[in-house]
């Protein structure tokens, strides 16, 4: 089947909605209640979305060019730069870890070493001066104890 | 005369050098966000929206400063369509199609100043419009009450997902995730936590402004790896910049025609600039006829979208600043700023903040000779931001939209949910399920819900009060014909795909 995507998204949204319609069952009730309820409107709402997947399930698009598998790796790669980057931010300050995140990023964009390091370098730099020193925002350059 | 007292006031506010500063700041920006090849009016303004609140700017400052940065990028847009085949934003998509054959013809330079007087008329006599009709229609939205907001948001969700989406059911998919998304946190009428799965750090709901950088500016990283930056061809040189008075004055009509058609485009909830663009284009293609020669490089060609998207992009603002209902994409980025603002849209705005209003609209109206003066005369120097690139450009972005939401919250678990966000955005956009109706989901979802059980409070439980009054069974049933309609009409006007070379 070349329509496989739209109906692979489809069934997860209807699990998805499913899960959501169970815990909206069980969401605790106030005693002084409104006609409608806190659980009416999420309740009807995942309903909508069951019936949207349904019809995305029975009538697929046509499949969108995914990328290869290498691609896919890389966009994975990223994606977990980009957590580790979220973790990052607080402990270790805003120049090291934006240094790197920002040069692997450019890296998986045009595989260029040299550009990549400069990029990152000049971008973690460049926006701690920016934000720091002109947009006067609460920023850590290092972690604590380095400077002091 | 109201109109001019009120104006008055609002260049009082607007010609103080602080806010003059911002709206040329702002315009200057969103040129160049508008013209980088990926960067559109929403996700620039999306960026731009916790830098905003980190810098602590007051409620005018802020909103002038974003929505000339939302006016500067629909200028902008027509660079990279003009120079590179290559819509800057999706509303300039259709400024390709005679923008392109223009420049190949070694005459770059005339149709940028062409789309950019195009894009000043269509921008000015919308501003105008706005002035004009947002009074108008502030004071029929006194008669909304719970019925017929919840009917309006109704009609918003089904012309916006209509509209932006090749598929009815994708679209209004969008909506439901957007609105799914929104039911996170506390039941405001209970105050009870709902569907937070115990996560403390859902108590507070999810954020709009996480969802939108995510959807918007995160997403746009994995599709950069995905082409290697491919998109970013070599252009054409832009050598001198004369402007062509006669052809300008050529196309007056046209560009009349096309600011009246995309202000009434921009007006409709949920149609937008992009719509707004291809009606405009698709009339005067008709107008001209066979000899009109559209699509082989004629100033009309690039006049009209540019004149339909800017006016388009002012209309969006008049049912975004009277009902609180955003018009496009943009404007329901802009329309988290109001919120974020406590800024509450609609009637009593104009009474309450005339300040807001008034200033917001002088505000517009001088950026608009600013961004003329930049867009005409000063157009080399965008043109040069072209040459920036990607590897540079889209780290650059994602480092700017982290530290922003990081600044605005300081929580680490936001940071991830923008993660998230992205990673959804980008699995939306591959599968052409739209994303804009997602983030009005999330940013009118609270409100929908409230007035579906204001509603029902006041009719005590009966379902028949939401078609009480005329003007909620209007947008009951406008709101299904919106839906209904593109099913049909989509035989007959297919969406446009960008120009293959």
């Amino acid at each position: 089947m070349s329509q496989l995507s739209d109906r692979i998204f489809g069934l997860a949204v209807i699990l998805v909605a499913l899960v959501y319609i169970a815990s909206a069952m069980q969401i605790q009730v106030s005693f002084l209640s409104d006609p409608v309820g806190s659980k009416a409107f999420p309740i009807g709402v995942a309903s909508v979305a069951i019936i949207c997947a349904v019809v995305m399930i029975l009538r697929p698009d046509e499949e969108p060019e995914w990328p290869e598998l290498w691609t896919v790796f890389s966009i994975i790669i990223s994606i977990v730069l980009l957590i580790g980057y979220s973790y990052a931010l607080k402990p270790l300050g805003f120049i090291i870890p934006t240094a790197i995140v920002a040069g692997a990023l450019s890296y998986q964009i045009t595989p260029k070493p040299k550009f990549a390091v400069l990029s990152g370098l000049g971008l973690s730099l460049g926006l701690f001066v920016l934000f720091k020193f002109i947009l006067d925002l609460g920023l850590i350059g290092f972690p604590k104890g380095w400077f002091v | 005369m109201d109109i001019l007292a009120n104006l008055s006031l609002g260049f009082g506010i607007a010609l103080s050098p602080y806010t003059l500063m911002l709206a040329v700041v702002g315009c200057f920006i969103g040129t160049i966000v508008g013209a980088l090849p990926g960067l559109g009016p929403s996700n620039g303004v999306a960026i731009m929206i916790p830098l905003t609140f980190s810098l602590g700017l007051d409620a005018v400052a802020a909103l002038v400063l974003l929505t000339a940065i939302y006016y500067g990028a629909m200028y902008g847009g027509r660079i990279s369509s003009i120079l590179l085949n290559i819509p800057g934003d999706e509303p300039a998509l259709m400024t390709t199609l005679d923008g392109y054959p223009m420049a190949k013809a070694g005459r770059a330079g005339d149709a940028l100043v062409i789309s950019g007087f195009a894009s000043f008329v269509g921008a000015f006599l919308a501003t105008i419009g706005l002035m004009v009709l947002a009074p108008l229609l502030s004071r029929v939205a006194y008669q909304f009450g719970p019925a017929e907001y919840f009917a309006l948001y109704l009609l918003a969700f089904s012309t916006l997902g209509g509209i932006s989406s090749n598929n009815q059911a994708k679209a209004a998919l969008a909506s439901c995730i957007g609105l799914m998304i929104a039911m996170i946190g506390l039941d405001p009428n209970s105050g009870l936590p709902r569907m937070t799965g115990g996560n403390l750090h859902l108590y507070d709901g999810i954020d709009f402004l996480v969802a939108i950088v995510g959807l918007f500016a995160v997403s746009e990283i994995f599709f950069f790896i995905e082409s290697h930056g491919k998109s970013s061809a070599v252009g054409i040189k832009v050598d001198k910049v004369k402007v062509p008075w006669a052809e300008i004055w050529s196309t007056r009509w046209t560009m009349l025609r096309s600011s009246g058609l995309g202000f009434f485009a921009g007006v409709l909830p949920g149609a937008g600039a992009s719509l707004g663009s291809f009606m405009t284009y698709m009339m005067e293609k008709s107008i001209a006829g066979e000899k009109g020669g559209f699509g082989t490089g004629v100033a009309k060609g690039v006049a009209a979208p540019e004149a339909g998207n800017n006016a388009a992009a002012g209309g969006a603002l008049v049912p975004m600043l009277t009902l609180g209902v955003p018009g496009s994409g943009t404007t329901a980025v802009l329309l988290a700023v109001l919120v974020t603002l406590n800024i509450t849209p609609g009637p009593m705005l104009f009474t309450e903040r005339p300040e807001v209003v008034w200033g917001l609209i002088a505000s517009l109206l001088i950026a608009n000779f600013v961004l003329l003066a930049m867009n005409v005369p000063m157009v080399k120097i965008f043109v040069k931001i072209l040459s920036v690139p990607p590897a540079l450009l889209l780290p650059g972005v994602t480092m700017v939209s982290f530290v922003g939401i990081y600044s605005l919250t300081g929580s680490y678990f936001d940071l991830l949910l923008v993660v998230a966000f992205g990673v959804l955005g980008y699995v939306l956009r591959k599968l052409d399920i739209p994303t804009v109706p997602v983030i009005l989901g999330i940013l009118l979802g609270h409100q929908m819900e409230k007035q579906l059980r204001d509603a029902m409070v006041l009719s005590d439980g009966e379902w028949q009060y939401l078609f009480s009054s005329g003007i909620s069974t209007g947008l009951i049933i406008a709101s299904i014909l919106g839906f209904i309609a593109p099913i049909f009409l989509r035989r007959i006007l297919t969406k446009p795909q960008a120009v293959s070379d």
